[in-house]
Order: C-alpha cells, then structure tokens, then sequence
C-alpha cells in the first residue's frame, strides 16, 4: 500500500510538473505580445514589394525572407508555445529534426534540379524554357 | 506447499508486470500531435519545393506579377492573423473555465477562417475565369496545389473546430474537450506559420520576379 502511495505521489508530482513546464499554456500578454510582433513583421514586407520603395528586388526579396523567418520563431514561441522544456525537450528535437530534413529537401531539389535545367541539351528543351 | 510449485533446482522466479502502469488519458497526446504536425510540415516543404523548382516555368503563360493581387493577399494574410488571436483567446477562456466565452471566440475564429476560404476561392475562380487555371503551366500546377492544401488544411480545421463547439456545448469543458482544443490550438497556428511561408516565397517574391 505504501509502495502504490508513493507511485502515486511521484506520478502526481511529474504530472505536477509536466503542467508547469508550459505545454500550451500562455497567457494573455504573450498572444498580444506575438499578435503585434506579427502585425509588425508582415505588414513591412508587404509595404515594401507594394510601395516598391527599394529600387534592387534581390534587397527586397532578402528583406522579406528574413522578415518572414523571425516571423516564424515569433509564432512558435508566442502561439505554439515551444520551448526547450515542453515535454521533455522531444517537441524540440521533433521540430529540430524536422527543419533539418526541409532544408535538405528543399535546398537539394532546388540545387539539383536547377543543374538539370542549365544542363539540358538546347534541342532537348520544351516550350517552357524559353520563357525562362 | 510453496516449495513444491517451484521445482528444485531452479533460480530465483523473475516476475514480470502484466499490467500496464497507469496512464492518464491522452497524456502523449499533445507530443503526438506534435509529431504529426512536423510531418504535415514536410508534406508542404515538398509542396514548397515543388513551386521553387516550376516556379519560373510560364510555358508562356501569365507571369506572377500579372495575377497577383496583394491587396487581396494581404487582406487575406490579416484574417488568418486575426483567427489566431481569437484562438488564442478562446484558450484563454478555456483555462478560465469559462465555456461560454471559449465559445464565443471559437466561433469568431471560425468566422475568420471562413473569410480568408472566401477571399481565397474569389482568387481561384478570378485566376481560372482570366485563363490562369492549374492546367495552365507548371508554375500555375503548382501554385495551386500549394495554396489549395493549404486551403483545405483551413477547410479541416473549421470543421473541427465546428465539431468542438458542439462537443464543447454538449459535455462542458471536461479534461477530454480540454485536451482536443489544445490539438486544435497547436494545428490552427500551425497553418499560419505555413501562411508565412506562403505570402513571403509565393506571392512576395513572385511579384518581385
């Protein structure tokens, strides 16, 4: 009896703290905080590719893509609510695993097939590459 | 009488527990859910993949920045940002125990998706009426498909969250309802960082190009 009492009480406690480490509980000021960052961050990139305020598109372009990256950590720690402790840190690694596996996915099929493309044979080429 | 049902000779009996230990209910939900979002995710880093391999083949078609409207985009980027802080508030309430007000903002969040579906299928049906259907070129092939999995990922969470309510209305907010409006909550912000992703490398860039 004893022995179920104290499995019951170490169960309480890591439940106890499982809760506490903040799986998907954020407070008021953290969603507002995120909503007014998000605001922020994607109302100047559209600003800047409407307006066309910066004359380079390759400036703009980086502009916007970095925008978009830190909207996206945005995002993951202030409405997904991630961070290194939440369920052990496993939510983490999935996430660090799975950014992992999209880069080399996506910079590999756009390395790859650009290669395909700039080396094709000129009589080999479909309608569609002229209008690259 | 116990030493005659251990046979002579033998070691020490080894025991093993049949009984599973204790498991709250649904307490690997929510690293579950996770992992399936982070392979939802790579479903559309294909997709994404996809569009930057035949994003540049018009087959002499429209380009880009002939077809798109960043207006409407834009005004469709603030529906889905709107919808996730009304979730966000409707989990809020739920931590309150409040279930009319949880209900309330699921339901403005419903409303909110809705509008950006709406917004969405006017661009679709704008696109094919002007000739710039999927069958188009690649580049349209996949536009398409990217930004209609994405809409239907929307599609799927309105009816879930419909579903919730009713749940929600019916049962109170139990532990279960509890559980499944954090699923939900984990999904809905999860399309709009996949909406980032979208408004920068689709629509951004492409009207850059």
């Amino acid at each position: 009896m004893s022995a179920h009492d104290t499995h019951d009480h170490a169960h309480d406690n890591a439940h106890g703290h499982g809760h506490s480490s903040g799986e998907a509980h954020g407070t008021r000021r953290d969603y507002v905080i995120g909503f007014v960052l998000s605001v922020i961050l994607t109302a100047i990139p559209f600003g800047l590719v409407m307006s066309g305020v910066i004359a380079d598109a390759r400036i703009t372009a980086g502009i916007c893509m970095a925008f978009a990256l830190v909207q996206i950590v945005v995002h993951m720690i202030y409405f997904l609510h991630m961070n290194s402790k939440s369920e052990n840190g496993w939510t983490l690694m999935a996430l660090i695993f799975t950014v992992i596996i999209v880069a080399i996915c996506l910079a590999g099929s756009m390395w790859v097939m650009y290669h395909m493309n700039a080396n094709m044979m000129p009589g080999m080429t479909g309608g569609d590459m002229g209008a690259m | 009488m116990s030493e005659a049902t251990i046979p002579p000779g033998t070691q020490a009996p080894v025991f093993y527990e049949t009984d599973e230990h204790h498991h709250d209910a649904g307490g690997s939900t929510m690293l579950g859910f996770w992992l399936y979002l982070m392979s939802d995710c790579l479903i559309f880093a294909m997709l994404f993949a996809a569009y930057g391999v035949f994003g540049s083949s018009y087959a002499g078609g429209p380009q880009p920045h002939e077809i798109f409207e960043l207006p409407l985009v834009a005004l469709n980027t603030s529906m889905l940002l709107l919808s996730s802080i009304t979730y966000g508030f409707a989990m809020l309430s739920m931590n309150d125990g409040n279930v009319k007000a949880t209900q309330g903002w699921l339901a403005i969040t419903g409303l909110f998706g809705l509008a950006f579906l709406g917004i969405e299928l006017y661009e679709f049906s704008n696109l094919i009426a002007e000739g710039a259907g999927p069958q188009r070129s690649a580049f349209l092939s996949s536009f398409f498909t990217l930004v209609g999995t994405h809409g239907l990922h929307v599609t799927f969470g309105i009816i879930w969250l419909v579903t919730l309510m009713v749940q929600v209305g019916r049962k109170g907010l139990i532990a279960a309802n509890q559980r499944r409006l954090q699923c939900l909550s984990l999904f809905w912000h999860f399309l709009d960082v996949i909406w980032i992703g979208v408004f920068t490398f689709v629509y951004l860039l492409g009207v850059l190009r």
